[in-house]
């Protein structure tokens, strides 16, 4: 009786699960599914699911519009340059505030992550116009520190979690070990802590690849990524769904499949700070 | 070699001070515990001759070099953590080895020295493993190994056996005593059970609330407790403490009589009471009895007695064995 129950049970949590997940899927289905449409049936209405006429020719527009390999290689170059960079100031920062914590160190995270709280809208103009004197319009350069800047609070803030789950005891067992600090760094501390800035660098890499604001406001042509790419199909001369759908599947489809492969690095990313 | 000796250490963090100031001389070879409640200051003590953490004032000598502004790491010490931390990402083999080989030794020295002690330590089998593949029994011996193969000049224990289940502490607590006497290396080992101070320690420190209220072989912190808190922190059951009007024909503020040491019958002389509960251990029976102008005192009768809550009895404690205390709490001389 009670093994039936908890089996219903079972069935409706995972059918429950199911929907959500496809609630949650449907508009990249959609999406996916309208860039094999022609145009008019992109349209129609009522919308049709599976039973249209399958046809590739808005990849090949896509293609012949818009140099493709070029934009994903500014979305690459700025997505890992901002990330890496990030690295190199947040890892030190957050490695000497989880282990060798002052009275301040509390009210610099929480300071830090506050940056996070102002709409960018409200410093674009100024950025605009610094970028404009500077030259760094349009420039993979000028996003890259921008992004980096403003990836800083998320990735300090994640490191540090990672690190404050390094057990201190560790740290102080090979220094009864004998091993002077730069050793304890290298052979003990990085291997524990590898698996937390891998999945930091995960999560960061697709946030700034998804990043739009600063990467349409700043680009036009040279520097200009995928998020650029997929913005330039939404145009005055009027929507066209197919091709749309078509660059955003182009634009996403490298992501998805790294998020795919990097599942449970991302998970527990995403979930950071609360498992211990 | 490894004389410890600590000179008025302190230490405060901010604006408490943990350790008033601490003189105490360990002798080379010997095994001293740490006991006391929790608390007490015991495993910042450890710590402070560890190296973990700073010193605020004083010297700790070892071998004749005040090492107190020396890193941990150039001590020469090792340490057994009760949270074992070993290293999570390598195998028995590197956790044991890792000192050795950070040290430049030669592998095959390594290699020898990891092998012996797997081998006393019954770790052979798991030298592939890693940590989390092992029980906390084979974890803890895994953090001993580490600290025994860099023959250190002192092994520090910082509560190793309270993450373990009763029978496995009793087994790890013979272990470390046979280990300590054939390896002969000083060790200083800190516990808040008395039991294991009892059986491990040659010296016994007991402290409290970060001062050092006795030191001595645990027989005699047992037959002689310097003061109340010695005398109550040592021996289980506590002693019985009996103060006022009782008191008074021993020449004491306050009296102490251990539960082994009252004679408990139906009739005969002593203190009256009534029996609140018995304990039946089998070898021994605990009495709980309440009896006038007392907080209730505890005995100890060996074997079996037909003695019920509600049974009147007389309690008659042994004047030889009676601990007299001043007002002050400090023992007085028999």
């Amino acid at each position: 009786m009670a093994h039936r129950a908890s089996a219903a049970r079972t069935a409706t949590i995972t059918l429950v699960g199911w929907l959500a997940g496809f609630v949650v899927f449907f508009p990249i289905l959609w999406m996916v599914l309208t860039s094999f449409k022609t145009e008019l049936d992109a349209f129609s209405m009522p919308p049709k699911f599976l039973l249209f006429k399958w046809t590739t020719e808005n990849y090949a527009v896509v293609q012949e519009r818009s140099n493709y390999l070029a934009h994903v290689w500014n979305s690459i170059a700025i997505a890992f340059g901002s990330v890496l960079v990030s690295m190199l100031i947040a890892i030190p920062a957050a490695w000497a505030m989880a282990f060798a914590p002052t009275e301040r160190t509390r009210g610099t995270l929480l300071w830090m992550l506050s940056t996070k709280m102002m709409p960018p809208v409200g410093v674009l103009v100024p950025i605009y116009l610094i970028y404009r004197d500077l030259g760094l319009l349009d420039t993979r350069v000028g996003l890259i520190a921008l992004l980096c800047l403003g990836d800083l609070p998320i990735v300090i803030w994640m490191l540090y979690t990672y690190f404050k789950e390094i057990p201190m005891g560790i740290l102080e067992a090979s220094r009864m070990d004998g091993i002077g600090p730069v050793r304890e760094v290298v052979f003990v501390l990085a291997p524990m802590a590898l698996p937390g800035i891998a999945s930091t660098i995960l999560l960061n890499v697709i946030l700034a690849w998804n990043e739009a604001f600063w990467t349409l406001n700043l680009t036009t042509s040279k520097a200009a990524p995928l998020t650029a790419f997929i913005a330039s199909y939404s145009s005055p001369e009027g929507l066209f769904w197919a091709k749309l759908s078509a660059a955003s599947t182009l634009a996403i489809a490298p992501i998805l499949v790294l998020g795919w492969l990097s599942q449970r690095q991302l998970v527990r990313g995403l979930t950071f700070g609360a498992v211990k | 070699m490894g004389s410890i000796r600590l000179e008025g250490v302190r230490k405060a963090f901010g604006s408490t001070t943990v350790i008033p100031g601490v003189d105490l001389d360990i002798e080379d070879g010997t095994f001293v515990v740490f006991v006391g409640p929790s608390g007490c200051g015991k495993s910042t003590l450890l710590r402070l001759i560890a190296g973990l953490e700073d010193v605020s004032g004083g010297r700790i000598i070892i071998d004749g070099r005040d090492v107190a502004n020396l890193p941990a790491a150039k001590r020469g010490l090792s340490m057994v953590f009760q949270s074992y931390a070993l290293y999570p990402h390598m195998t028995v083999r590197s956790n044991i080895g890792f000192g050795l080989k950070m040290a430049g030794r030669p592998r095959d020295e390594v290699k020898r020295k990891v092998d012996a002690v797997s081998e006393v330590l019954n770790l052979a089998v798991y030298l592939d493993r890693k940590p989390g593949e092992l029980s906390g029994g084979q974890r803890q011996r895994v953090a001993i190994g580490r600290a025994i193969v860099r023959e250190p000049k002192a092994f520090l224990f910082d509560e190793p056996l309270s993450n373990l289940d009763a029978a496995l502490r009793v087994q790890m607590r013979l272990e470390i005593a046979r280990l300590q006497k054939s390896l002969a290396t000083t060790t200083v080992y800190v516990t808040h059970d008395q039991v294991e101070a009892m059986t491990l320690a040659d010296k016994i420190v007991v402290l409290n609330a970060g001062r050092v209220e006795q030191v001595g072989a645990p027989l005699e912190l047992y037959a002689n407790p310097a003061n109340l808190f010695v005398a109550g922190f040592i021996g289980s059951p506590r002693m019985n403490f009996v103060s006022g009007d009782l008191a008074a024909p021993f020449g004491a503020a306050t009296i102490g009589i251990r539960p082994e040491h009252i004679l408990v019958s139906r009739d005969g002389d002593g203190w009256r009471g009534t029996v609140t509960a018995a304990e039946h251990l089998g070898s021994d029976t605990f009495l709980y009895i309440d009896a006038p102008q007392t907080d209730g005192i505890t005995a100890r009768a060996v074997g079996e007695l037909g003695l019920k809550p509600g049974d009147n009895v007389r309690l008659a404690p042994d004047p030889a064995r009676t601990h007299r205390f001043d007002a002050q709490g400090r023992a007085l001389h028999r």
